[in-house]
């Protein structure tokens, strides 16, 4: 019997075995890919620093809301679905309101003379009772208002959405649509702490 | 009986499947070099908010994370139920972001460190103050690239 030749070991299990811990991993690792909002903070303000120009009312784009998560857009009331638009009203000014942001002409790479709303601001200020899902609802929605008009404008002059221009013609376009959400500083207005 | 005798004896031998396990094996070295595992044991509950207009967070090295929600059951005796901040695997205070962020800057390479981005994992239904105050915290310790952490929602035309 132990002349007999040797059989081969079977390894049809072997495979059983690897799945088995390739499903391990596959359950508890993560590939987490982390999607979000990027921003940039303004730097701290030191307590000598002199306190900035004031802007002048018709280049500031006030968004408030409130601890009720409520917008007040220029003084109004607005629904949050409507924000969109009256921000990419105000960031391009299509015809050239007078309460809305003055136009300078700028040079700008493949466009030529173009009018900009140069000294465009949206100015965002948020309760501390604010809810974080309307506040970013709110920075999502400026962000889209951007997006928007960028993608308007790329693909009218590229016939390419924005994010498919190499790097020269996205810095060209965001040169006529440049992206400035500025946050107050924060201040407790109203409502619950 | 005779008939299956038969075709045994016509057809080739078993699939040799030996290479099968290689490849499985392959398949799991690709997935153990590129996840993670799930790095801290989360003491808060983060439910994240949604958004339309994501940007991906490349490069996890540079990224610090910031949890903001309320704590866990288990945790809810020790630390309430009011929405607190998690830093690695501890609770804080906004206090202590400055020196985690110190540490964390010092942690990585010199010139990578401009880079750092801080990445604000908060529930959606914090209130704003919390995070108003980490963000006050975060300029002051001069880490200005921030992310809010949210995941893709459908249009935000919403409930609000």
């Amino acid at each position: 019997m132990a002349k007999r030749d040797i059989q081969e070991v079977n390894a049809g299990s072997m495979a059983d075995i690897a799945f088995l811990l390739l499903i391990f991993f596959l359950m508890t690792t993560t590939m987490d890919t982390d999607t979000g909002l990027t921003r940039m903070l303004p730097p701290p303000v030191l307590d000598d620093q002199e306190p900035p120009p004031p802007i002048r009312e018709r280049n500031v784009f006030e968004v408030l809301i409130n601890a009720q998560n409520q917008l007040l857009v220029e003084r109004q009331p607005m629904a949050l679905s409507q924000l969109r638009d009256a921000a990419k009203e105000f960031i391009e000014n299509p015809l050239n309101l007078d309460h809305l942001p003055a136009k300078e002409m700028v040079d700008v790479p493949f466009f030529g003379t173009v009018p900009v709303t140069t000294n465009a601001v949206i100015s965002l200020q948020n309760d501390r009772g604010t809810q974080y899902q309307m506040y970013l609802a709110v920075q999502n929605e400026l962000q889209a208002a951007y997006t928007e008009l960028r993608d308007e404008i790329s693909r009218r002059q590229f016939n390419r959405p924005y994010r498919d221009l190499t790097s020269d013609e996205q810095s060209a376009v965001r040169q006529i649509y440049p992206q400035r959400i500025s946050e107050a500083e924060p201040r407790n207005f109203g409502g619950r702490n | 009986m005779a008939k299956f005798k038969k075709k045994k004896k016509g057809g080739s031998g078993a699939i040799n499947t030996a290479s099968l396990p290689d490849i499985v094996f392959m398949l799991l070295f690709f997935f153990m070099v590129s996840t993670t595992m799930k790095e801290v044991e989360m003491k808060v509950i983060t439910r994240l908010p949604e958004a339309t207009e994501l940007s991906r967070l490349e490069r996890k090295s540079l990224v610090t994370y910031i949890y903001v929600g309320v704590p866990m059951r288990q945790y809810q005796r020790s630390h309430g139920t009011e929405p607190r901040i998690q830093l690695n695997d501890q609770f804080a205070t906004p206090e202590d972001i400055q020196s985690f962020i110190a540490q964390e800057r010092e942690a990585m390479r010199e010139h990578e460190r401009p880079l750092m981005t801080v990445s604000i994992k908060a529930d959606y239904d914090c209130p704003m103050g919390i995070i108003t105050d980490i963000k006050q915290a975060l300029r002051r310790a001069q880490a200005l690239r921030i992310n809010y952490s949210a995941r893709q929602g459908d249009d935000l035309a919403y409930n609000f």
